[in-house]
């Protein structure tokens, strides 16, 4: 009962496919979309750190904070926009963003 | 055999609560569903031997960016019921693509043969001479310090870019006027006065 590269590999996918189903499913609230997305950046930092273990290789932990890095930036924009629209218009809703529309 | 126990049990709970997080009616549900799964993920990063990663996991993004999800949640008054509205219209197309996404991925995992020498069977022990800390430490500032740099600089950006987006100027405060402070000479704020000794000012 060892557990190997591809267990770690198996749950990431899982995880990554969950992230991309809750796009799916929460289409309309940009906040759970958001979330959806860090759980994608979840599952990509798990997949870099395994390698990185398996191979006893530390240039995959190095990848793995920039990742978090270039993640937290993009929660804090992402959340300040959705801040700035809620302001402006008294929604979140994705389908009502079509204001460049010509 | 321990650790095996602690894998599955830490891959379990994350799965199960990532599933939580994109089913969850309440958004805020959702984002302590989110730090639970971040918590698990630590813990598999403390199988993995990579200890600051993991503490990383969980004082950056739970103690940080969980919370500004969280605080972001609770102070927008927003109808999430109606943001649902629709769901079971999406589900089943939802469904299909994530589980032939899923499929996909691991068959592509499970028939993934690699080189024998390449990657071990295990973990590779941790160091006893050096930690992981200052193994990864003596990396990043030496190879990668222009990678290091680069990651400051987006953290820079990100947080001017929050700071100059929601800065709100709110007009009925009285507030300090910096030109008009600067513009004032002595001619304008100084008055001499000759006072008669004995007769005081009026």
């Amino acid at each position: 009962m060892t557990v190997g590269l591809s267990h770690y590999l198996t749950v990431a996918a899982v995880v990554f496919t969950i992230g991309v189903f809750g796009i799916f499913l929460n289409r309309k609230n940009v906040i759970v979309i958001l979330m959806s997305i860090e759980l994608i950046l979840l599952a990509v930092n798990i997949n870099l750190v395994a390698f990185s273990a398996f191979h006893d290789d530390l240039v995959g932990q190095i990848f793995t904070l920039i990742v978090l890095t270039v993640a937290a930036a993009e929660a804090a924009i992402g959340l300040a926009i959705v801040v700035v629209y809620f302001r402006n218009r008294g929604t979140i809703d994705v389908a009502e963003i079509d204001h460049l529309k010509g | 055999m321990l650790p095996a126990l602690f894998f599955y049990l830490f891959a379990f709970v994350l799965i199960a609560s990532a599933v939580m997080v994109v089913a969850a009616k309440n958004p805020v549900h959702a984002v302590l569903f989110l730090i639970l799964a971040f918590f698990n993920a630590a813990g598999l990063f403390v199988l993995l031997g990579a200890e600051f990663l993991a503490m990383i996991l969980v004082v950056v993004y739970v103690g940080a960016v969980m919370v500004l999800f969280l605080f972001v949640v609770m102070m927008l008054d927003v109808n999430f019921a109606e943001l649902r509205a629709g769901v079971l219209k999406i589900l089943p197309i939802g469904l299909l693509v994530g589980l032939i996404l899923l499929f996909e991925l691991v068959f592509v995992v499970g028939a993934w043969v690699t080189a024998p020498n390449l990657v071990s069977d295990a973990p590779a022990p941790p160091q006893t001479e050096v930690s992981n800390t200052k193994a990864l430490g003596q990396l990043l500032y030496t190879d990668y310090v222009y990678l290091f740099e680069a990651a400051g600089l987006i953290l820079l950006v990100a947080m001017i870019g929050a700071i100059v987006l929601t800065l709100h100027h709110r007009r009925d405060v009285r507030r300090q006027s910096i030109p008009d402070q600067v513009a004032r000479t002595p001619e304008t704020s100084i008055e001499v006065v000759q006072v008669e000794s004995g007769r005081g000012l009026k």
